[in-house]
């Protein structure tokens, strides 16, 4: 527990440490690179960007400062928008928020169905599933979201093509990002549920006369649980990266292509900030399965 | 991207998927290799009375919004599309196999550092490392290939470190060791060469998956380059015209980078069982 949370602040040290230094391995002084497009090179605005990142001190000095000044929420000013970039961050995290959200929603239960299916099933309808997620894992999130933009928003009518806000919005782009992710739960709920229909107790709970029904729920679905929530919460924790892809397809005002805004502009506060941010979640939740994990399966702490 | 590939399903996949999958990829190839010949057009013609034209005898697969046939741009994109993924796993199975080695031949500190290394490179999660380094060098499609190729780099190491464990325990390691033979001069000659089989199968599904973050990158602006007819780039470049109802620039290169991607995963699935089936 204490080794684990350990690891984590070292990887968040490490990870903060590589998006920091970053400023300094492009090419020429790193004033002129932090301040940004060719307008922005006043002296006043030079000599804001040496305070905010207090060029003129040690280098280590300067990524404690800029490392200390972040985990108080002050991540500088947008050199594009001129606002504070915490500011910026916390009008367009709530829609991110939601759309992982929504598409969690899809993928664990569509995911965990489809492999709960392929796996009682077998047969054809196994064959189907498993070629149906080789497909989908194939299929980059930006073509999936121009063919769902096509086929739904614009053939059919049946959803809005542009704008954001309401869960109508939401749905196309929510299916995008869940795609991939349910290709992978129901894959490995497949394999878990596999695994655990050949164990002694199962065929016990057979040879006792229990229902089919009630084995898969209670016997073999219950045994493949810790690995399908290990999986979900590892998926969902990549979804924040997801976004950048499918917001910027579908247009939404989110995180993700605020980052995809930020580079094409050359906006460095804003891009190490929500650089800063995507890792951090993702360390955090990866951190935070992997403690839960022996919670939700006994038998993981026995082993251990 | 590790999980990607150790949920492959483990079952070999149809023959004839496979067969199916390597003539598409032959005839990518041959398109990509023979595209001045074959096209119809040049693929910067710009040509506004064709604008957006569905499909016809004059342009088989439709025009985009500049008019350019669309069918002459997906193939030469096949050439973007192809090289960028091979000269990034070029980059990454170099870097990739020559750290993976290092660290099983010697363990100890080398293998802790090179294992450390591969953590931080790991907390980024998908493209976002990729993705500084974008931001930090400029966009291009030289940046976004050679900081795909280091992303890519920890992947391969681990992938070839245990590989390599395995190999390194084999009775030939010790009796080249016997004869007097260099460390060097044993992994570069013979360990190497001995792990080339698993290698390839792994690169393959790899490919595949290159291909896709390289159309991704192309597509957030951050790799290929207007006037490129890279295929991402044809997807992003496209996208204004779906409101119109015109789904060709969108549909034609989408549909070939989901084609060359499926098929790629057939066929280096089905290699990694063989692969993997011998080794035992």
């Amino acid at each position: 527990m204490v080794r684990k949370l350990a690891g984590l602040v070292a990887t968040l040290l490490a990870t903060s440490f590589v998006i920091f230094a970053a400023s300094y391995a492009a090419p020429g002084d790193p004033v002129t690179f932090l301040a940004g497009g060719k307008e922005n090179l006043t002296p006043e605005y030079l000599a804001a960007i040496r305070a905010q990142y207090h060029l003129d001190d040690p280098f280590l000095v300067q990524y404690g400062r800029w490392l200390g000044d972040a985990v108080t929420g002050d991540l500088g000013r947008s050199t594009q928008y001129h606002d504070q970039v915490s500011d910026l961050m916390a009008a367009r995290l709530p829609s991110t928020l939601a759309l992982v959200a929504y598409a969690s929603v899809l993928f664990v239960v569509f995911g965990i169905a489809l492999g709960v299916l392929a796996a009682v099933r077998g047969g054809r309808t196994d064959s189907a599933v498993v070629a149906g997620t080789t497909f989908a894992t194939s299929v980059p999130a930006f073509v999936t979201a121009t063919v769902l933009i096509s086929l739904f928003g614009v053939q059919l009518g049946w959803f809005p093509v542009m704008g954001g806000g309401s869960l109508w919005h939401l749905t196309l782009p929510a299916v995008t990002l869940a795609l991939g992710a349910l290709a992978i739960i129901s894959r490995v709920t497949r394999q878990s549920m596999i695994e655990q229909r050949e164990l002694d107790h199962v065929s016990v709970a057979r040879a006792g006369g229990l229902s089919e029904r009630l084995i898969v729920v209670r016997h073999v679905f219950r045994g493949a649980l810790g690995p399908i929530v290990t999986m979900c919460g590892l998926v969902t924790a990549g979804m924040l990266a997801g976004t950048v892809t499918v917001e910027t397809a579908f247009g939404l005002n989110g995180i993700g292509s605020l980052l995809v805004n930020a580079i094409n502009t050359h906006d460095f506060p804003v891009t190490q900030a929500v650089l800063l941010l995507m890792v951090a979640a993702y360390i955090a939740v990866t951190t935070a399965v992997e403690l839960l994990h022996p919670l939700i399966d006994p038998r993981v702490r026995s082993r251990a | 991207m590790t999980t990607l590939v150790a949920t492959l399903s483990p079952k070999p996949a149809r023959p004839l998927g496979q067969l199916l999958a390597t003539a598409f990829l032959g005839l990518v190839v041959a398109a990509a290799v023979l595209a001045p010949l074959v096209a119809p057009y040049a693929p910067e013609a710009v040509d506004f009375a064709a604008t957006l034209a569905p499909m016809s005898p004059g342009h088989p697969l439709g025009a985009d919004q500049s008019g350019r046939d669309l069918l002459t741009r997906v193939l030469y994109g096949a050439r973007t599309s192809l090289i960028g993924p091979l000269i990034l796993l070029a980059i990454a199975s170099a870097l990739g196999v020559a750290l993976g080695t290092l660290a099983a031949w010697h363990r100890g500190w080398v293998d802790a550092v090179v294992s450390r290394l591969t953590d931080v490179m790991y907390a980024f999660p998908g493209l976002l490392f990729v993705v500084l380094i974008v931001a930090v060098f400029g966009n291009g499609m030289t940046t976004a290939v050679v900081a795909l190729g280091l992303a890519y780099t920890p992947t391969i190491a681990k992938y070839t470190r245990s590989v390599a464990l395995g190999e390194c325990g084999k009775p030939y390691i010790d009796a080249y060791r016997v004869q007097g033979m260099g460390g060097f001069a044993i992994c570069v000659r013979h360990l190497v060469p001995n792990m080339a089989r698993s290698l390839v199968g792994y690169l393959v599904v790899l490919f595949g998956e290159g291909l896709m973050s390289l159309a991704t990158l192309s597509f957030l602006g951050f790799g290929a380059q207007p006037p490129s007819s890279d295929w991402g780039l044809m997807v992003k470049e496209g996208q204004p015209a779906i409101v119109q109802g015109a789904f060709l620039p969108v549909l034609v290169p989408g549909a070939a980078i989901a084609l060359v991607v499926v098929s790629f995963n057939v066929i280096g699935v089905r290699l990694a069982d063989r692969m993997g089936v011998r080794g035992t």
